[in-house]
């Protein structure tokens, strides 16, 4: 069934009561060519992108909970491509460009929001930072802004510019970022991948990974084996568990990030605003609610909660940034395990294992880059070649020494 | 994450006054180690659901090194032992 104004009108006058569901449940057959361990948004882009450019229908995506039940459907919903470097930024402008073609192209509202995302900075250091990332971002066709004190303050006159610690100099603002309705990216995706004949399997958890003489054929799952011809780990924040699966060790640890929703207000923040020396970036969704969060907590956890130090924390930056939420009340926290790299950079490549092919690493920038990821992991798989945006994602990068090192870090997983 | 750490040296102590360095199982390797040696070393870690041995330093305490056995999924503590004293082969 195709949605559309008038589908919505013709269902109306019949009372809602022919809707069907946007997916199926079937039974996993015995075999697909292409199996995707993980249903979240990257596996389900993955999957819709195969069918639908490349033309590899005879996919089955194995989800070991419900759709939309992890991280995809508990980020903070930001889309940006504000990246400086060159291995970097073609790969999030695809992304972006994707978004904004993309509730047309799967015919599923994810109420994309070009809302734009503006980066504060508060010292003449920052600034030359911020200047020189926006000239990047230019050279490389994307749009960039560097704003002034008094720009900012038109923008947004809540804040406090006169912070004693970090006083607000401007911002980058990228006008074409902005917000996407998560949990509908995951179902348009699954709808458009189900409706060209991917099955979706959920609760359905890979236990093991099966190999012959070196290559994969397949995996146990808790709904029994199912064969494969190629194999697709898209399961970020558990990467290292399913590729130890196949003996393979990452360059990966799992962290967990926080997120926050505030009770609902009137009409307040029109952007996504970053407060990065502060560790605290919000905006505001449609249903009114602050949607906030701050930096990862820093130790390895696969508990999909956080501590409540980084609560407070996160709480002190915003009220430090924007003094009028000292009163607001938090109504949801969530915590989700984030694939640290050692570069803050992804993973979209082959394995050493000739069939196994790996999308991880996505540190806590996973969500906007779900179209992108989803279309250069499809084309690694269909056409076992790197999508040119995504040739520096290697797995071998970093014993090669070409790591894609966006914050200058070093290979320190909790800093980045 | 547990609130309260039991510092060997200093007794229960919020979680607040330790920084977390990361796996403690990756040693360093000898300066003329090959290259693979050093990549695995700096890059590759083992990342378990579970059992975990990870440094702590206990920044606002005694400032001495910890080497904590932590599960990664319930953060019971199993174990805490003085990291300089576990390489010397003594407890903590």
């Amino acid at each position: 069934m195709r949605y559309s104004a008038l589908s919505i009108f013709l269902q109306g006058l019949t009372g809602n009561r022919r809707w069907t569901p946007a997916f199926r449940a079937p039974e996993p057959k015995p075999y697909y060519d292409v199996v995707i361990v993980g249903g979240g948004g990257h596996g389900l882009a993955t999957a819709y992108y195969l069918a639908r450019v490349f033309g590899v229908a005879n996919v089955a995506v194995l989800e070991k909970g419900y759709l939309g039940s992890g991280n995809v459907g508990r980020n903070t919903t930001i889309i940006r491509s504000n990246y400086l470097l060159p291995g970097n930024n073609p790969f999030y402008e695809l992304s972006l460009k994707l978004w904004e073609g993309l509730e047309q192209d799967f015919n599923f509202n994810a109420m994309v929001s070009q809302r734009g995302v503006l980066n504060l900075y508060h010292s003449d250091a920052q600034r030359d930072a911020y200047t020189r990332r926006g000239n990047a971002m230019r050279l490389h066709g994307v749009d960039a802004e560097l704003l002034d004190r008094e720009a900012v303050r038109a923008k947004l006159p809540f804040l406090d510019f006169d912070n004693a610690r970090f006083p607000i100099m401007g911002g980058l603002h990228q006008p074409r970022g902005g917000t996407v309705r998560h949990d509908a990216v995951a179902w348009g995706y699954a709808r458009g991948a189900d409706s060209r004949g991917v099955d979706i399997i959920q609760h359905c958890e890979v236990t093991g990974i099966r190999r012959e003489n070196g290559v994969v054929t397949g995996v146990e799952t808790s709904r029994g084996f199912i064969g494969c011809g190629k194999l697709a780990l898209a399961t970020a924040g558990h990467s290292s568990v399913t590729a130890a699966m196949a003996g393979l060790r990452l360059p990966i640890e799992s962290h967990v990030l926080q997120a926050f929703v505030s009770e609902g207000l009137k009409p307040f923040i029109d952007c996504v605003v970053t407060f990065g020396a502060g560790h605290f970036y919000v905006s505001q969704s449609d249903k009114g609610g602050l949607v906030f969060g701050g930096d990862i907590d820093g130790y390895n956890s696969y508990a999909q909660r956080g501590a409540l130090s980084l609560v407070e924390h996160v709480a002190e930056a915003g009220v430090a940034l924007i003094p009028a939420l000292s009163r607001l009340r938090f109504l949801r926290s969530w915590g989700g395990i984030m694939d640290m790299s050692m570069d803050g950079s992804p993973i979209i490549d082959r394995t050493p294992i000739e069939n196994l092919y790996l999308n991880a690493g996505w540190c806590y920038g996973g969500f906007k880059a779900t179209p992108a990821s989803g279309y250069c992991f499809a084309h690694l798989i269909a056409r076992d070649a790197s999508h040119e945006t995504a040739r520096a994602f290697r797995l071998d990068r970093f014993e090669r020494g070409y790591p894609i090192d966006e914050k200058g870090l070093g290979a320190q997983p909790n800093l980045h | 994450m547990a609130s309260l750490i039991p510092c060997p040296h200093c007794g229960t102590r919020p979680r607040e006054e330790f920084a977390v360095k990361g796996d403690a199982a990756p040693i360093r390797p000898e300066l003329d180690a090959p290259a693979s040696d050093w990549h695995e070393y700096l890059h590759l870690r083992d990342n378990p659901k579970g059992r975990h041995h990870e440094f702590w330093h206990h920044v606002s305490g005694c400032r001495r090194w910890l080497i904590v056995e932590r599960d990664t999924a319930s953060h019971e503590i199993y174990s805490i032992t003085d990291a300089a004293s576990a390489k010397q082969g003594g407890g903590a």
